[in-house]
């Protein structure tokens, strides 16, 4: 038997935070008429949380619905899950219009934890990071430097990035170039 | 000379010697000098040549605005050239170079050209080009080349690091000075989010040296007091060293933060570019003072009066033992009267003006120095150094009554505010007559997406010159900001205590009568070397608009960017077109304020993060086997994989002969992958496609053409029907974003009402190509229990299974022309799947190959290749694809377009194959030859080259291009031309030169 892996397994920087690839997650892009009750029904019956709102993500017990379009969700969940979860998606959600498909390997998770967290990410995406403004609940899908990516909070000084299996490595790059120690701002 | 003086100096730590150099001299200063206070310190009031005529130049200015003392600044790694000294902090072992000399600051040859300065008038330069005509090239180029330019450029890498920073606020505050520090502190009362930057170091700005008292102390008190309340605000955020470079739409803010210029040891970012969101935009960006225009203003010794205020206030340095100050206003006694506290001795203030009563020029008569009114400079004396001044009337022509020995002068023509930023995004300005400057119009505001004003200029920066007028404006404007902001404020008044001044009277040219050999020596812009006289040579030439002139004469452009010169300018320009100077208006003020660094700009893209690099589940297997990239869009592929000594085309033919004869893989990952799903799936596909596919089972594959709206070929690839709603698009490699972009676009746009959900799900799958005659037998030994026979998954069909224990989707589709399955397993399977097929295929000699293996096998079978082919002017029908073109169909995307006449033109060249004589490869894009030469000389054509390879399998080169009436010559023969200039026989052939039938691949 052989082994799935992640898109950079292992790799770990410490700086103003610490960024460390997640490994494997599960994730599934639901897209739909998210105003349908079928459509929230499902999502709530499979991913265990209600569609959330406009930039937000809802945190389920086995994983989050995080909103990514007006006609789109991201249902995280364990790697393993993923096309189960899709296939009970299509299943509840027959004659429906809809598009449930298993993205959890095109995608890298970064975790980024400690004080500096919202600073390096400051640094690379066009955010308002203001603790008044992101709090946990909020997401935003936006970019990071050159590359698309969504994050979230995961905790006080903690987030979890999501960008495109290829670029991962530039991802992780740029984000330990930015928590590189000097470059502390100071400005949350 | 300038000297430092014994005591004082509130900026300076005496305490803390710091050393430098400047041309290799070795020098000393203090802890808080900038280069410019240290330079004079140490008598270097020489500090550049200028930039036409090599004259002498001293520092001038104190603070950004400086125009000559621009330096080489650092070495190796560390060297940036065109650096303000007046804008540089002094730091341990700073090294700078003066610049634009030769061969040294103090002998330069190209002074000479002053001499030639009446063959070198206004819009020499352009004149040049034009009469007489061949002199341009071989006398005035070289010559401008050797002798024109500032600083060096930098020639090694830059060792430092660079970030952005991105910002949102309700209120930034643009210039520390105290109208920004007050707005700070009625903003941040308020609880609105506010940003403060300050450019320099220091916080203040000017106050503390114009010796104003707030609320009964000292200015330094109320500033250090405000800075403490402000930094205790949660709500607040201050930042010294940087500066607001420039204000664009919606309240978007560039700001250039200087962290470790003053401290390059630092393990830190140098630069840091804040890319600001701001809500209300204040700017407190203050003024400049005008330089007067007088006969020899230039010579190293004469410097604005407010800036030799500040080098002896903040850094106790003495221009000079003795210093004229000339002026229109009452505001450049305060230098005289700071001179002479000091100790230093002020001959005279010359006075333009008639009358001079004001409380300053009455304490300075009181302090015993002479004032002399309605008098003006006739002339300065000196070279590299003023040694005296010429006086005259300034109501006259220059007869000199009198001369005084000196040995520098401090010149104020009045001030006018930094309306830079204000004006970035389209505020606008009103000329006030009583200063003589221009100042914002709140009725026209820089106007954001909701239609109300998101730019305020508060303090100087609005035109008010008196420091109570500067709270006043601070108080009004942080109270309509936080209204506009929807929060409550309540203000406090300040008292300010100070002298009132009378009105300065306007001074163009000192004296006005000034005959035109004294204009030729009234310096408007310093950087650029325009005079008064060229401003007016371009007048009488016709330029009127003020911009055109900016141009012709240089006059306000290069790194300062005219913030001494603009409004002296056009007051010159004004004058000789007998025009008001509101009616020749400003030229346009950009972004940014002052020059910020490239490193800034770059942030933290370069070296290994200069740009995304795209992998592959397989890019380190592909590393660890030596392969030689290709770059295909942000991607790498293997072009191929060299083993030993063999050099790629022998990598190549390998890597061919291993595929055709046994097996070869392929990693195919980076081919884009769109799933696109629904109702009107169909539909939608019969639209994107040229073919028909609504008609394809599921289970099966067909091969399809987009186009264009306007008919040209823009992608190709197999598709997949997964199920009754559902399609797999596969694109090129470098299509996928862009055709995934164009399905959503004509969704989104244009058929928003049809039920098609699409989504780029390129990286999910880590696809390999698994080709050549014993593919099958490899995938068979894998096991899994697919039925991989040709009757169960024949040519062009598709399933999905297990291959050994991988979830594998199984495409039997061919772009080699050998049987071959296309194995899409996920991406986090795809390593140990890739090393599965090679540990199970190395009986069969499975061998990797690269892109351009693919390509030539793909050009021997007369597949044609997106970006080869095809180049944004080829349509389906002319590489012979008519049979992927559906007739049935009403409609798709291209369909119009291919019907126009120039489509359907005979004479459009079409593709065939391209066989020379001799067996040589024809040269890259070279083109068949045709009979006699076009309307410019050029000899005619009849078809190109647009695939050219060396084909191990057939032994010979192959080629395919596009050739006029090409179909219908099959068999002539035709001349491709060389770069040497002779030409290869080649023969029109079928472009299909390997097994025509499709034998192999149908096995």
């Amino acid at each position: 038997m052989f082994n799935s892996v992640s898109a950079l397994p292992g790799a770990f920087s410490a700086g103003a935070a610490t960024v460390s690839e997640a490994g494997l997650v599960g994730m599934v892009t639901l897209k739909a008429d998210l105003t349908d009750k079928k459509v929230a029904a499902a999502v709530f019956e499979v991913g265990g949380a209600k569609i959330p709102g406009q930039r937000c993500i809802e945190i389920a017990p086995a994983g989050a619905i995080a909103w990514m379009a007006p006609d789109e969700v991201l249902i995280v969940c364990s790697h393993a899950d993923a096309p189960g979860v899709v296939a009970d998606l299509d299943a509840k959600l027959t004659g429906t219009h809809h598009l449930a498909v298993n993205v959890s390997d095109a995608r890298v998770v970064f975790d980024i934890q400690g004080p500096g967290a919202r600073e390096i990410l400051a640094k690379l995406a066009p955010v308002d990071l203001h603790p008044d403004s992101f709090q946990p609940g909020e997401l935003r899908r936006t970019r990071i430097a050159q590359v698309a990516a969504a994050f979230w909070m995961t905790g006080d000084d903690a987030f979890r990035l999501v960008t495109f299996r290829s670029v991962a490595q530039y991802a992780f790059d740029v984000l330990a170039m930015s928590a590189k120690p000097g470059g502390e701002v100071r400005y949350f | 000379m300038s000297t430092r003086l014994g005591t004082g100096g509130r900026l300076i730590d005496r305490t803390h010697k710091l050393n430098f150099s400047f041309n290799g001299k070795r020098l000393k200063g203090f802890a808080g000098d900038t280069l410019a206070a240290a330079l004079m310190a140490e008598n270097q009031m020489l500090v550049g040549r200028s930039f036409k005529y090599h004259r002498p130049r001293g520092i001038v200015a104190a603070g950004a605005e400086e125009p000559n003392a621009l330096m080489n600044m650092g070495r190796g790694a560390k060297f940036e050239p065109n650096q303000r000294a007046t804008t540089t902090e002094l730091c341990e072992g700073l090294t700078a170079a003066s610049q634009n000399h030769w061969p040294s600051l103090e002998y330069d040859i190209g002074a000479l050209n002053q001499y030639a300065a009446r063959v070198l008038p206004a819009g020499f330069y352009y004149k040049t080009f034009i009469h007489p005509r061949p002199f341009w090239k071989h006398v005035f180029e070289p010559i401008i080349r050797q002798s024109a330019g500032l600083g060096q450029a930098p020639k090694d890498r830059d060792s430092d690091r660079y970030e952005h920073f991105h910002a949102d606020v309700d209120v930034l505050i643009i210039g520390g000075g105290v109208a920004g520090l007050q707005s700070a502190v009625i903003a941040g009362r308020a609880g609105a989010r506010v940003l403060l930057l300050e450019q320099t170091a220091h916080w203040g700005g000017r106050a503390p040296v114009d010796g104003v008292e707030v609320d009964g102390q000292a200015a330094d008190i109320w500033i250090n007091n405000t800075v403490q309340a402000l930094e205790a605000m949660p709500n607040v955020r201050l930042r010294a060293r940087c500066m607001g470079a420039g204000v664009y739409d919606h309240g978007s803010v560039l700001a250039y933060e200087r962290l470790t210029d003053h401290a390059p040891q630092t393990d830190a970012p140098r630069h840091r570019l804040w890319k600001i969101r701001a809500h209300q935009i204040i700017t407190a960006t203050g003024a400049i003072e005008r330089p007067l225009s007088f006969a020899g203003n230039d010579i190293p010794g004469v410097m604005l009066a407010a800036a030799i205020r500040d080098y002896v206030v903040n850094y106790a340095v003495s221009p000079g033992d003795r210093t004229v100050i000339v002026t229109n206003n009452d505001d450049a006694y305060r230098t005289a009267i700071a001179l002479h506290h000091a100790g230093l001795m002020v001959p005279c203030i010359v006075d333009a003006r008639p009358t001079a009563t004001g409380a300053l020029p009455e304490q300075a008569r009181a302090l015993g120095i002479p004032v002399k009114t309605g008098t003006a400079i006739a002339k300065v004396k000196g070279g590299k150094r003023v040694t005296g001044v010429a006086l005259c009337q300034q109501a006259g022509e220059g007869s000199v009554t009198e001369e005084i020995a000196c040995d520098a002068v401090g010149m104020s023509g009045g001030w006018s505010p930094v309306v830079h930023l204000w004006s970035h995004c389209g505020g606008k300005l009103n000329w006030e007559d009583q200063g003589q400057f221009f100042r914002p119009d709140p009725a026209r505001a820089p106007i954001s997406h909701d239609g109300n004003a998101f730019v305020s200029a508060v303090g100087s920066a609005d035109g008010h010159m008196l420091t109570q007028a500067v709270f006043d404006s601070a108080a009004a404007i942080g109270t309509e900001i936080a209204t506009r902001l929807g929060r409550k404020v309540a203000t406090e008044p300040v008292n300010v205590t100070g002298p009132q001044e009378q009105p300065l009277v306007p001074v163009w040219v000192m004296p006005q009568g000034a005959p035109v050999e004294a204009r030729s020596k009234m310096w408007l812009d310093f950087q650029n070397d325009v005079k008064v006289s060229d401003v007016q040579l371009a007048a009488r030439e016709g330029y009127e608009s003020v911009e055109h002139t900016k141009r012709y004469t240089t006059l306000g452009m290069a790194t300062d960017q005219g913030k001494l010169s603009n409004i002296n300018g056009l007051a010159i320009l004004a004058n000789e077109l007998n025009a008001r100077i509101p009616e020749v208006g400003t030229t346009t003020f950009r972004p940014p304020y002052t020059p910020i660094s490239m490193g800034a700009i770059a942030g933290e893209a370069r070296g290994d993060i200069f740009q995304p690099l795209r992998r592959t589940p397989l890019h380190d297997w592909h590393e660890d086997h030596g392969a030689h990239w290709e770059p295909v869009g942000h991607w790498r592929r293997p072009y191929c994989f060299p083993r030993g000594e063999e050099t790629h085309a022998q990598a190549v033919a390998r890597e061919i002969k291993a595929t055709r004869t046994s097996l070869g893989l392929l990693d195919a990952s980076t081919l884009g992958k769109i799933v696109v799903k629904g109702p009107d799936a169909g539909r939608f596909m019969d639209m994107l496609y040229t073919n028909m596919m609504s008609t394809l089972q599921p289970g099966k594959c067909r091969y399809g053409l987009m186009c264009s709206e306007n008919g040209f070929l823009m992608d190709d690839g197999v598709v997949a029907r997964i199920d009754e709603d559902t399609f797999l698009c596969h694109t090129t490699t470098g299509g996928a974003d862009r055709i995934h972009a164009h399905m959503e676009d004509w969704l989104q746009c244009e058929w928003w009402d049809w039920k098609v959900f699409t989504a780029n799900i390129t990286e999910q799958w880590a696809q390999i190509a698994v080709v050549g005659p014993n593919a099958r037998k490899l995938l068979q030994k894998l096991g899994g229990g697919m039925d991989l026979s040709a009757s169960a998954l024949p040519f062009m069909g598709w399933a999905e299974g297990k291959i050994g224990d991988f979830d594998a989707r199984v495409f039997r589709i061919s772009f080699s022309g050998e049987l071959s399955f296309e194995v899409a397993v996920p991406a986090s399977q795809g390593r140990a799947f890739w090393d599965a097929l090679h540990a199970a295929g190395a009986e069969f000699n499975a061998t990797p190959y690269g892109t351009e293996a693919l390509h030539v096998m793909r050009a021997e079978k007369g597949f044609i290749m997106i970006g080869d082919e095809t180049d944004g002017t080829v349509i389906p029908q002319d590489l012979g694809l008519g049979w992927a073109i559906s007739k049935k169909k009403d409609d798709y995307l291209g369909k119009r377009a291919q019907e126009r006449a120039h489509m359907i033109d005979p004479a459009r060249w079409k593709l065939v194959g391209l066989e020379t004589l001799d067996g040589s490869v024809l040269p890259d894009g070279c083109y068949a030859v045709a009979e006699g030469v076009n309307a410019n000389g050029q000899r005619n054509t009849q078809g190109r080259v647009t695939s050219t390879y060396h084909s191990p399998t057939l032994s010979k080169g192959i080629a395919i291009g596009l050739v006029l009436h090409g179909p219908d010559r099959m068999g002539e023969i035709i001349e491709f031309n060389k770069v040497d200039g002779g030409v290869i026989r080649t023969r029109i052939v079928s472009p299909v030169f390997y097994d025509p039938e499709g034998e192999k691949q149908n096995v």
